[in-house]
């Protein structure tokens, strides 16, 4: 099982989603600079890590979407590799336009940064499906930037296919639909703003991070 | 030839930076103020002499990488 974490200037989540993907599943991760124009052969998970890409320069995500690496993550995408964005990871994805949306800043105009209790919407992705029968699940946020948007007629669609895939059960930043997490069509393309990294081991509090990323290798 | 880029969050999008400032100025004393949007000036120089070229090349712009289209709009200005 082979993994890649891509790392941006001010990614600063890179080395924990390295980490916890090595200790969920066992598998053989790759850091990847943002720069590279080949990904490593054979990937079953490429990861979009937490952080402050570029600064956030511009809009969360928005330089790092047109990065050289980027033209490599979408072909994969296409190809049905599994790509998850983590907090600014989905801002990416959105902004490149792989999932619909935008993330705006937070309701409240603080940041932040706590455990929050979620709402497995569907527990039949490949990024859910080690949950089994549990419907819920404890991750930690950690963002400024973390307010989902997206127009009505996007957030029926995204409900109506079964696309929001995490929601929060108490919503920390303003969220549309207090949703924490979607997938795209196909469903190999998730992004969400709570850290599976952060959240992979009982030690940081939970450990069902961990299912999230033994999901994916179980469906490689 | 200077180009201004004006980028704002769509009228439909709550804007929260808007509303605090709105909420600061009421605070001061101003409450004749309303409906308060922060947004962006984007200002940059463009090579040409030909305004309406160079106002579909700034669009385009925006279109690609300035505004994202989902939450934002922009307004260009071209002089000379």
């Amino acid at each position: 099982m082979k993994a890649a974490v891509v790392v941006f200037p001010g990614s600063n989540c890179d080395r924990d989603c390295r980490v916890a993907i090595e200790r969920s599943t066992g598998a053989d991760v790759t850091m990847v600079w943002h720069q590279d124009t080949a990904l490593p052969v054979g990937l079953d998970l490429i990861v979009l890590p937490g952080g402050f890409s570029y600064g956030d320069y511009l809009r969360c995500g928005a330089m790092a979407a047109l990065s050289p690496v980027m033209t490599e993550v979408k072909a994969a995408a296409a190809r049905g590799v599994a790509v998850a964005g983590i907090c600014n990871g989905f801002q990416i994805l959105c902004e490149v336009g792989l999932l619909p949306g935008a993330l705006l800043r937070n309701a409240a105009l603080k940041y932040v940064c706590k455990p929050v209790d979620l709402d497995i919407v569907n527990a039949q992705t490949r990024f859910t499906a080690a949950f089994g029968d549990r419907r819920e699940a404890t991750m930690t946020v950690g963002n400024g930037e973390g307010n989902f948007f997206a127009d009505d007629e996007t957030l029926d669609r995204l409900e109506g296919e079964g696309q929001v895939v995490f929601r929060y059960q108490q919503n920390p930043n303003g969220s549309s639909r207090a949703i924490a997490g979607i997938i795209n069509p196909a469903g190999n393309v998730l992004g969400l703003m709570p850290h599976p990294d952060r959240a992979f081991e009982p030690a940081l509090g939970s450990a069902d991070g961990a299912l999230l990323f033994q999901s994916v290798m179980a469906s490689a | 030839m200077k180009a201004v880029v004006h980028v704002f969050l769509k009228p439909g999008v709550l804007d929260v930076q808007g509303k605090a400032v709105q909420t600061a100025l009421h605070g001061l004393g101003w409450d004749d103020v309303d409906h308060v949007r922060v947004g962006r000036v984007i200002e940059f120089d463009i090579v040409g002499d030909d305004s309406a070229a160079a106002r579909t090349r700034v669009e385009a712009m925006c279109d690609r990488l300035l505004a994202n289209p989902v939450i934002e709009g922009y307004r260009v200005e071209i002089a000379a």
